[in-house]
């Protein structure tokens, strides 16, 4: 499948005011690297929440792993969800779960047998370089390192895409590069990944990263790129 | 999504308050239970010994002549088809029913005792009474004849009405019950919101997440309908022993038998199943209008 995520006019009003996002059409390629980016207040969650079917649009058109995810009906989304990892801008993680359970909780979400979650759960702790702190409580972690869990548990079912909702922001400059060396060992395995985030320092950090610029609620695509996306990279 | 989930609605505080609640709701279930069970009971022991049993009174003429007249009659029921039983009460029977009231005098041989028949039937048909009562005006015209139903029909009324309101209230409590477990479900799902949007785009089903709940639930709800079941059993076992202590035959026929006292014992897991898929319908619908 060439095109992962396909969006064409598609628009987002909250209740009665403008519309958030308008006119919204791009591509997605499967594999490829993409940073979304736009000043605070230009729709970046937004744009997020309706790829990851959080929030349906108002208008247009949404086709997720070619099938269109407007219509499709509340109990198919599950399934949908299943395939997309979410690094949260807040990180969400739940506070009386330890981080293992945490990271642990898409798994068991899809009913993988218990016998084989605590592998997985482990080479995750020890990939994002937390592997002595399993048992620790969500709160006890740094901004840093909580994120890093929040990435763990997005990636542990094997998504077909990661979206990342601001995953730099509250980190500093060197850890904001490793979490960027961790979407970038992603991507290379095959994963298609999305970034948002407004830290244009981060954009020239992975290499073939495409760049979609969102300003108030619209789709800046100067080239048309992002329409007809060119091949995938290898 | 097993035990290891079990943690995922953590924060029990929400819990204990309809623990209390189903406590004392079991409590008075059980004994509004007991209590239509016991008076069922007690309606038909009752109905077994008076339905289909009459007395017949001889109390003109002179006592040589009702006494002949009385005899002629006691043949002529065990004659009446329908007529299972005929008893000629004897004058010392009467004489020690009267003894109470009357003391020695009731041993007078002088006492003007009316002549008394107990007759049982076959049955409790319209048909047979009016056929025994033909048969006994045919040989007595001015006999009095006593149907023991029909002056204990009330009573039986009563004890037929207080069976029904035991199951009314039964019911008016699971009604409640099940309120209580919504409203509960409810705030549980408020107090809970974050992890549960987590959970959906987690990609968990409305079943995984109210299963959450409902399991939770199903425990509180449990917890506090064994407490007061429990309590309500004591309860009744000890009117039991009080009334058994009193001797009387009324309350004596009111007694539980083992099936009631297995009945009582499952309404707090009757209600702990309740409660359950009460929580799950309300917890269902309520994600139904979340995304
Ligand atoms: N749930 C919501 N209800 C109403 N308005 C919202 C909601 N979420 C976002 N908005 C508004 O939509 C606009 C875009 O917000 P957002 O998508 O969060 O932008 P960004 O992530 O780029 O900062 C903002 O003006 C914000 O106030
Ligand atoms: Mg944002």
């Amino acid at each position: 499948m060439a095109n992962i995520v396909q969006f064409e006019n598609v628009g987002l009003r909250y209740g009665t005011g403008q519309e958030t996002l308008s006119d919204i059409s791009f591509t997605l390629a499967s594999g490829a690297f993409y940073f979304l980016t736009g000043a605070s207040g230009a729709g970046k969650t937004s744009l997020l929440r309706l790829l990851y079917l959080a929030q349906r649009p108002s208008r247009g058109i949404i086709r997720l792993f070619g099938e269109d995810a407007v219509t499709m009906p509340r109990s198919r989304l599950p399934g949908f969800r299943r395939r997309i990892g979410v690094v949260f801008q807040d990180f969400r993680l739940i506070p009386h779960l330890s981080i293992a359970d945490n990271i642990a909780l898409p798994l068991r979400v899809a009913g993988v047998p218990e016998a084989d979650v605590a592998g997985p759960v482990s080479e995750m702790l020890a990939w994002v370089g937390l592997g002595d702190r399993g048992g620790a409580r969500p709160a006890t972690l740094s901004g840093g390192e909580q994120q890093r869990v929040a990435i763990a548990r997005a990636v542990i079912g094997r998504p077909e895409i990661l979206v990342a909702d601001e995953p730099t922001g509250n980190v500093d400059p060197e850890m904001a590069e490793r979490l960027l060396l961790l979407f970038d060992s992603l991507n290379r395995l095959g994963t298609t990944v999305l970034v948002a985030t407004h830290d244009l320092h981060l954009l020239n950090r992975v290499s073939e990263a495409q760049m979609m610029r969102l300003d108030r609620g619209r789709l800046q695509d100067p080239t048309g790129l992002l329409r007809n996306p060119p091949a995938r990279r290898d | 999504m097993a035990a290891s989930t079990a943690r995922l609605l953590d924060n029990a505080r929400d819990g204990r308050a309809m623990s209390y609640v189903i406590a004392i709701m079991l409590f008075l279930t059980v004994l509004s239970a007991a209590m239509g069970l016991a008076t069922r009971n007690a309606a038909g022991a009752l109905e077994r010994a008076i339905a289909g049993r009459l007395t017949v009174q001889l109390t003109s003429g002179a006592p040589d002549a009702r006494a002949a007249l009385a005899a002629r009659l006691a043949a002529r029921l065990r004659a009446t088809p329908g007529v299972t039983r005929v008893a000629p009460v004897s004058r010392a029977a009467l004489a020690d029913l009267l003894r109470p009231w009357l003391g020695a005098e009731a041993n007078d041989a002088d006492l003007p005792l009316p002549a008394m028949i107990d007759v049982d039937l076959a049955d409790t048909a319209p048909a047979t009474l009016a056929r025994v009562t033909a048969a006994v005006r045919g040989v007595a015209p001015a006999a009095r004849i006593d149907a023991h139903a029909s002056w204990m029909a009330s009573v039986a009324g009563m004890l037929s009405f207080a069976t029904w309101l035991g199951l009314g209230l039964v019911a008016l409590m699971a009604t409640a019950t099940a309120t209580v477990v919504v409203v509960a479900a409810r705030a549980g799902l408020d107090a809970h919101r974050a992890t549960i949007e987590v959970m959906h785009m987690l990609g968990a089903t409305d079943v995984q997440i109210a299963r959450l709940f409902q399991r939770r639930i199903a425990r509180d709800a449990l917890v506090g309908g064994v407490a007061g079941g429990a309590a309500a059993l004591a309860t009744v076992a000890l009117i039991g022993a009080r009334a058994s202590g009193l001797g009387s035959e009324l309350l004596g026929g009111a007694g539980l038998g083992a099936g009631a006292w297995l009945m009582l014992a499952l309404l707090p897991l009757v209600f702990a199943l309740l409660a359950m898929l009460a929580a799950r319908i309300a917890v269902t619908r309520a994600l139904g209008r979340i995304l």
